[in-house]
């Protein structure tokens, strides 16, 4: 029986790399709600599942992503040196050590988000297409240009969004953004698909009626609801730690992001003892 | 009324924030959804250029706003004229 269920997964897997290279920004406009956690979190679930994932640091001058993926001290060249020829592609890409198909590029520390420029982000996005399956692009917070540029080429977004009401107002700006300030507005192409996220979420609050439901949630912004990750101290532990929150095999969070990352493949959400947040919620 | 009677009879805190949620994200996409959001910026620089012809104004002193009524949109404009004393008119 599991051996069925593993070639089928085989099956779908190979079918899926087959398609387009896809480009995934994972933004939320205010700051602080979850998108590094987020961005390290589906970057290496997709490469887990052996898609080649490279996931880019957008947030120039304020770098994290590094931190959370445990390269900090391997950073030697970084994305605004590529775009400016200071170095290569490939000098600048991060190995991930402890998972296969998976690289980071980081942020420059030194630079501000305006050293970013639409043509050189497009240059390095192309060249990036050709190896890799998955771009996961983590945005700065806010709207301005870092928080542009990091959505403009997107294929998809990851709308992170805290239950609570200024995370609410600003993802719904963000939604506003991507249908107008993006190549594929821009162009009239079909729109990003967006998805959201709920991170942060307490289910106790929500069921005392202090913190705004996902479904609610779900209801104000109508996109649709990819997951919804626990509030959870194993995330901080992860991230003291340098290691995804996906690779943690006994975080709750953890697993809501496999759950997640399942979801957005299209697989069938995988059979667990107990049930996740989003099924017990949502039923499936 | 004891403190206690008090919050038992409010509405809970995150029905309020539904609540006031709804209202924000309907007022946002209407704005977004307006035909004039597109080009309003170009509009004001235009019209800034056109009423300079004539009187010497400020870039500040034109103010353009697009109000939302049930089902039409009322476009203001705003044009603050300079104090009389001071004003240059150009003639052609
Ligand atoms: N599910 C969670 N449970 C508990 N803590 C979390 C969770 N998700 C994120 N955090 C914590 O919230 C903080 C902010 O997370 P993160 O850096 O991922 O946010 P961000 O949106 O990337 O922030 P910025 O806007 O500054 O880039 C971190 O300390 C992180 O550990
Ligand atoms: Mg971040």
């Amino acid at each position: 029986m599991g051996n069925i269920s593993y070639l089928l997964l085989r099956a779908e897997k190979l079918a899926n790399q087959n398609s387009d290279p896809k480009i995934i920004v994972v933004t939320s406009g205010k700051g602080g709600v979850g998108k590094t956690t987020t961005s390290a979190a589906f970057a290496t679930a997709l490469a887990l599942r052996n898609y080649p994932t490279v996931v880019i640091d957008f947030d120039v001058g304020l770098r994290n992503l590094d931190l959370v993926m445990g390269c900090e001290r391997r950073v030697v060249f970084d994305f605004v040196q590529v775009i400016n020829g200071e170095c290569s592609l490939n000098q600048a890409l991060i190995k991930d050590r402890r998972v296969e198909n998976l690289y980071i590029l980081p942020a420059s520390q030194t630079r501000d988000k305006d050293a970013l420029t639409l043509k050189g982000v497009a240059r390095v996005l192309e060249a990036l297409k050709k190896r890799f399956q998955y771009i996961i692009c983590d945005s700065p917070a806010g709207i301005e240009h870092g928080a542009i540029m990091a959505m403009y080429f997107a294929d998809e977004a990851l709308i992170v969004t805290n239950p609570e009401v200024s995370s609410v107002r600003d993802s719904d700006r963000i939604i506003g953004m991507l249908a107008s300030k993006t190549r594929r507005a821009v162009q009239n192409l079909e729109p990003i698909k967006e998805h959201l996220l709920l991170t942060r979420y307490v289910e106790k609050r929500v069921g005392r009626g202090d913190m705004i439901s996902a479904k609610d949630v779900q209801e104000i912004l109508a996109i649709n609801l990819l997951g919804v990750i626990p509030e959870s101290s194993s995330v901080l532990q992860s991230s003291n730690a340098g290691i995804p929150i996906t690779l943690d095999q006994n975080s709750d969070a953890g697993e809501a992001y496999h759950d997640a990352v399942a979801r957005f493949l299209g697989e069938e959400p995988p059979k667990r003892d107990k049930k996740g947040l989003f099924s017990r919620l949502f039923g499936n | 009324m004891s403190l206690l009677n008090y919050f038992s009879t409010q509405p809970k805190s995150a029905s309020i924030a539904k609540e006031r949620l709804q209202i924000i994200v309907a007022h946002q996409r209407r704005e977004r959804s307006s035909i004039m959001s597109d080009f309003l910026p170009d509009l004001q620089k235009e019209l800034i250029e056109v009423v300079r012809k004539y009187i010497e104004i400020r870039d500040e002193d034109v103010n353009i706003r697009v109000e939302q009524a049930e089902n039409y949109e009322v476009l203001e404009v705003n044009i603050a004229l300079p104090d009389s004393s001071i004003v240059k008119i150009h003639t052609k």
